[in-house]
């Protein structure tokens, strides 16, 4: 394997309430390589959205320790953007201005047209220039997510973390917005780390599959190499057998070895 | 969700229709009623919203002019108001030197101190709002102690002012400002405090300054809260301004309904109440207009 790029070494996290600790996640390791699709699976409550708030340093880790690029993680920082799975655009900034908050901010020294051209491209990236005016109200959810991932890339971020990016839309407005993801990794090559639910997603997009046990002390039961070459199709994995093997192990991890105890 | 779904079944049904055989075009007689037409919305708007209110102004007029004309009634008609304050009513900006003015002059005066006591609670309020909405330490120490003052009746603050401004003029201004600022206070409290944690954590993201996470996030996050502090506030001052002006004299509008009452002039008075009721109401609006402006497209979605 390559140098890793991202890592997460004996990842310890707990929180606590009064005398009450309540371990979420316990001996974390990863290691992530530049460029690399990373999938996190695993039932709800699990700790999988704790797990990428510990790497976007929204919440402090206990013990271990988060590295990325050779630098020791402390906090949030634009060289981890993140897509949160409700978009969270600004609703009182159009499309436009709510990347341009992050282009401004994380692209200070450029001139004014430099930035005005990033915000341009991002959006064409992602196929929403048309609606640059418009404000997240008046554009649908589909959309809203796109300009999310619009405004992360914007960052040009080391690593992409997206939590359950695809998760309130419709099955449709999702495999469309798949297909995009995919195409955008093609293309920037980033790296990215990726919350889902869906066993299809995971390994559709996916280079590695990181599954977690369930909670509490959640930890990594077993990771599943995705070897399907890239560009992927939809319609021709469907009956590829690698990709079928994929799901099935994924599946057999999330439905037999990890049955859902409880509904979270 | 599911409206999304039903998009895409009509995305799917549509291309069906291209394929029906073309119905042939009838030219229809040219319209003659255009302007009609054109006068159309405006015309159901005068209905809808000017029409009903004139109607009960007018029976209220009327039962008020038969009530009143009876042999002994204490309070004059509405005709009776018109004769006798017809020069109040035509000639608001007439100046006769003291406290002898148009009833516009006196309003600007209670205006003018409403809008500086406003103006000050406006900036405090919001101030202090954000500090208390931002810190659970000053909500903690500030919040209780909020919660006791803003009870306290604005006249009753108006002797305390006096006696530490030993002046009428500073004393309205300060019982203006005490009477608006409690729901300014409160309501931006309670605005940054729902500031959802999803904005939070993008400005974490972008490492925003605190003065940038002021400007950028939490103002415009909290403003319908802002805004419905504001309104309530400015309504609070008119209220509080007539009252405060009754007791220190001078120009007012407050002092004018007084003076009117101590040398019996009910007519007079009338007229004056109608003037406080429009302003108030126009205040009322200016206040929502802005806040309209401001916070258009912050609603949650």
């Amino acid at each position: 394997m390559l140098k890793p790029y991202l890592s997460l070494s004996l990842v310890n996290k707990s929180f606590q309430r009064g005398n009450v600790v309540s371990e979420v996640l316990k001996g974390i390791s990863l290691d992530v390589a530049k460029g690399e699709y990373v999938s996190l699976i695993g039932h709800s409550g699990c700790g999988k959205s704790t797990m990428l708030n510990l790497i976007a340093g929204l919440t402090p880790v206990t013990s271990g320790a988060v590295t990325l690029d050779d630098k020791h993680v402390q906090g949030p920082g634009p060289d981890r953007a993140v897509v949160f799975q409700n978009h969270s655009l600004l609703p009182w900034l159009t499309v436009f201005e709510n990347i341009k908050l992050a282009v401004d901010k994380v692209w200070r020294s450029e001139n004014a047209a430099a930035r005005k051209t990033r915000i341009m491209d991002c959006l064409n990236l992602v196929h929403m220039a048309h609606a640059a005016e418009k404000r997240p109200a008046e554009i649908s959810g589909g959309m809203k997510q796109r300009v999310g991932i619009a405004r992360a890339l914007a960052m040009e971020p080391k690593v992409l973390l997206l939590d359950e990016p695809f998760g309130a839309l419709d099955a449709l407005t999702r495999a469309h917005l798949q297909d995009q993801v995919m195409q955008i990794h093609q293309m920037l090559n980033n790296t990215v780390i990726m919350i889902t639910h869906d066993v299809d997603e995971a390994v559709l997009l996916s280079d590695r599959i990181v599954m977690l046990t369930n909670g509490p002390a959640a930890t990594i039961g077993d990771i599943h190499t995705v070897k399907l070459t890239r560009p992927r199709k939809r319609l021709e994995l469907v009956t590829d057998p690698t990709y079928i093997r994929a799901r099935e192990a994924v599946l057999k991890f999330l439905y037999e070895r990890n049955k859902f105890v409880e509904a979270a | 969700m599911n409206t999304a779904v039903r998009k895409q079944d009509l995305s799917v049904v549509a291309p069906l229709k291209v394929e029906l055989p073309q119905a042939t075009v009838l030219t229809l007689p040219e319209r003659k009623a255009a302007r009609l037409i054109s006068f159309k919305p405006v015309l159901d708007r005068l209905v809808t919203v000017v029409l009903p209110p004139l109607a009960v102004l007018t029976l209220f007029l009327l039962i008020w002019q038969v009530l009143a004309s009876r042999t002994g009634s204490s309070l004059p008609p509405p005709t009776q108001v018109f004769a006798d304050s017809r020069d109040l009513i035509l000639h608001p900006f007439f100046d006769n030197g003291g406290t002898d003015k148009g009833l516009g002059f006196h309003i600007l005066a209670s205006l003018s101190r409403v809008a500086i006591g406003y103006a000050i609670a406006a900036v405090v309020g919001v101030g202090l709002g954000t500090l208390v909405g931002q810190s659970v330490y000053f909500m903690r120490g500030f919040d209780p102690i909020f919660q006791v003052l803003r009870t306290v009746p604005p006249l009753a603050w108006l002797p305390i002012s006096l006696a530490a401004f030993r002046d009428g003029q500073p004393s309205a201004i300060f019982v203006i400002f005490i009477t608006a600022v409690w729901p300014v206070i409160i309501n931006t409290a309670a605005g940054i405090r729902n500031i959802p944690q999803d904005y939070r954590n993008v400005a974490r993201v972008l490492q925003l300054n605190p003065y940038e996470y002021f400007t950028k996030i939490m103002v415009p996050a909290a403003a319908p809260y802002i805004f419905t502090g504001l309104r309530i506030g400015v309504g609070l001052s008119w209220l509080a301004i007539v009252a405060a002006e009754m007791l220190i004299g001078g120009v007012g509008i407050g002092f004018f309904i007084w003076d009117a009452w101590n040398s019996s002039l009910i007519s007079d008075i009338i007229v004056a109440l109608v003037y406080v009721g429009l302003v108030g109401f126009v205040l009322d609006r200016i206040i929502a207009f802005a806040g309209h402006v401001v916070t258009r497209g912050t609603a949650v979605n």
